[in-house]
């Protein structure tokens, strides 16, 4: 159990480090990337199938006992992120070394890449304040270097804007690990849970926003989510996937987390997480719909559906939070797929503007399903996972009667199609109105070389598999909810093993 | 926590917004600094003050505790990072631009002015009807 824990840390550092060392040699870094991840692809669906039988577990590393030592956690919601972190990071390294571009140009893509996944995982397992800071930063400062890869005008504009609201969120984050530390004397998850409860009502309420502000601009929430839709898409598309898929994720994770584990029942701010849920998802799509380039649509929709997840957070009750780990594990699957597909737009067409591309449904056909079914999937169309995700938390909310946040999630999901249908009629149905601005591929019956194709097909159909067979991950859903809204077993697992 | 270290992570932390706000890059990285400087100042303050905390020099309950300072070490050793990071894509701008300022989004003007357009082909259309009619 030790060595399953720590491994998906420890992996892509020394797998960083070695990546360095063989900087000469393109297919040593290669070999190297798709060895670690791989490995940790197994090693986190070990821990998924274990963690799910055994319940909460933990490591004391270095054998410090809980409160004084590092510790790392895996509850179900995180073992079931890591999985999915994984997979998704796999996949798109694969398409990365398909695609020609940052990949093939920059020697430290592939060791910067692994140390994005060390901290990414490091997120997920930690199960402490400080080290949740930490790990934050090793993934921030790797995103940091890959969204300037290459240093084109304005990829160093908007890195810098990116650059910046991250470190303003990083020193709020510290600020606030300073004052929970001097309230309570701890900064270990577990040990903090118990402390809070201690607390005076008001400190208890400034500690709950502060985190939600902090964790709230990595997640992209109104009203701080303005950085995203205008950093991501300047980045290489095979980055921009891994930062859409995973990034604001992680950012999700650790609202989740703490808000469910620090704050006892009574001082949980469920009212405001659903007042911004609402105004994340509205403002998200509404945005979408006035933008004129593919990423920025797809960049808008995150921030919309990052309200979906807070939806059912908000609400404090096992569906909501089932629906919530459900749509959380839907979106990474759904969206890293439709910004893989982006890219293969951009391959084929030679730019990501609507009015500069047209009729690739018959250039391009593949390129096309693999754009539509994610697509149908965000809009929530039955039967795909989507579909599964909106009805669980529409479900959730009607359970708990809050009928306002439901008519928004109803409404959001129609303005989403529609702007799925924007890209779809601009990019693959209507005639081009200007010729592009960029290089066009040359594509066979595959619409891009196999490298980038099979990894964006796999997902999609692992989004598909996710609605039609997904019995099973809801039922997972169901359990890590029951875990998150009950921590004791999870300070239980930390402080008394 | 004295009030010294209190009123110096408040002068910190107001500077810093100050500096992150204006345009040129430069004050924006010094801002940026300083707003972690103050977080780490207040990550010191808020501990016990004692003896420095050496195993074998005396009372272990008259200690400072050491862990904040392990925390705003490690804190200032990844803003220090960060800086130079920051630092270089400064530079990189410069080289690009001949400019110290933040630029604009472009994409962002362009959705802007939609709409203008959408009012000033209007206004256009409208002017030419009633040429129309007058020539009529």
């Amino acid at each position: 159990m030790n060595a399953l824990l720590t491994l998906p840390i420890v992996l892509p550092i020394l797998g960083a480090a070695a990546s360095i060392l063989a900087g000469r040699v393109k297919y040593a870094q290669r070999a190297i990337s798709i060895t670690v991840l791989g490995v940790m692809v197994v090693l986190s669906a070990v821990l998924l199938v274990r963690i799910d039988d055994q319940g909460t577990t933990a490591v004391q590393a270095g054998g410090w006992a809980a409160p004084m030592g590092i510790t790392l956690v895996a509850d179900r919601f995180s073992a079931v992120m890591l999985f999915v972190a994984c997979v998704m990071l796999l996949a798109v390294l694969l398409y990365a070394i398909g695609q020609p571009g940052a990949e093939r140009h920059h020697v430290g893509f592939q060791s910067v890449y692994l140390v994005l996944a060390a901290g990414v995982a490091a997120s997920f397992l930690t199960g402490d304040l400080f080290n949740l800071f930490v790990a934050f930063e090793m993934m921030l400062t790797a995103s940091y270097v890959l969204m300037t890869l290459g240093g084109r005008a304005e990829q160093v504009r908007s890195g810098m804007t990116y650059v910046v609201i991250s470190l303003i969120a990083s020193a709020l984050f510290m600020t606030t690990v300073a004052l929970v530390y001097s309230a309570t004397g701890t900064v270990n998850l577990a040990d903090l849970s118990g402390r809070m409860a201690e607390l005076p009502e008001g400190v208890r309420t400034a500690f709950s926003v502060l985190l939600l502000v902090v964790f709230g601009i990595k997640a992209a929430l109104f009203p701080l989510f303005f950085w995203l839709p205008d950093a991501y898409p300047t980045a290489p598309s095979p980055v921009t996937a891994v930062f859409a898929g995973l990034l604001t994720k992680v950012g999700v994770y650790a609202i989740v987390r703490t808000q469910t584990l620090l704050f006892p029942p009574d001082s949980r701010s469920g009212t405001l997480i659903l007042v911004v849920a609402g105004l994340t998802m509205v403002v998200g799509v509404l945005g979408a719909i006035a933008q004129d380039d593919v990423k920025r649509i797809l960049s808008f929709n995150i921030v919309s559906h990052i309200g979906f997840m807070m939806m059912g957070l908000g609400l404090f009750t096992t569906a909501g939070l089932a629906a919530t780990v459900f749509y959380t594990v839907h979106h990474i699957v759904a969206k890293t797929s439709m910004f893989l597909t982006g890219g293969l737009i951009e391959h084929v067409g030679g730019s990501g503007r609507l009015s500069r591309l047209g009729g690739m449904v018959r250039t391009a056909p593949v390129v096309a399903v693999l754009y539509m079914v994610p697509a149908l999937s965000l809009a929530g169309l039955p039967p795909l996972s989507g579909f599964v995700g909106k009805l669980a938390l529409v479900d959730a909310g009607v359970a708990s009667g809050s009928y306002p946040i439901v008519a928004a999630a109803m409404a959001v999901s129609l303005l989403t199609l529609y702007s799925m249908m924007k890209i779809w009629n601009g990019v693959f149905w209507s005639p081009a109105e200007e010729a592009p601005e960029g290089v066009v591929h040359r594509v066979g019956r595959l619409g891009g070389p196999a490298l980038m194709v099979v990894p964006t097909a796999l997902l999609v159909l692992a989004g598909v598999a996710m609605g039609v067979l997904g019995a099973p991950l809801w039922e997972l859903s169901e359990r890590a909810a029951a875990d998150l809204l009950d921590p004791n077993g999870y300070v239980e697992a930390v402080l008394r093993p | 926590m004295s009030v010294t270290l209190a009123l110096a992570a408040a002068i910190l932390f107001s500077v810093g917004t100050w500096l992150i706000l204006q345009r040129a890059l430069t004050r924006v990285i010094i801002g940026i600094a300083l707003l972690s400087h103050g977080a780490n100042i207040l990550m010191m303050a808020s501990h016990r003050r004692g003896r420095p905390p050496i195993i074998g020099s005396g009372d272990p309950s008259e200690f400072s505790d050491p862990l904040p300072q392990a925390f705003a070490l490690t804190a200032i050793v990844i803003s220090f990072g960060v800086t130079v990071f920051l630092l270089s894509l400064a530079y990189r701008s410069w080289v690009l631009t001949h400019d110290d300022e933040v630029q604009d989004d472009l994409e962002d003007r362009l959705i802007g002015r939609q709409g203008v357009l959408d009012k000033e082909i209007a206004d256009e259309q409208a002017a030419i009807a009633e040429e129309e009619l007058e020539q009529q």
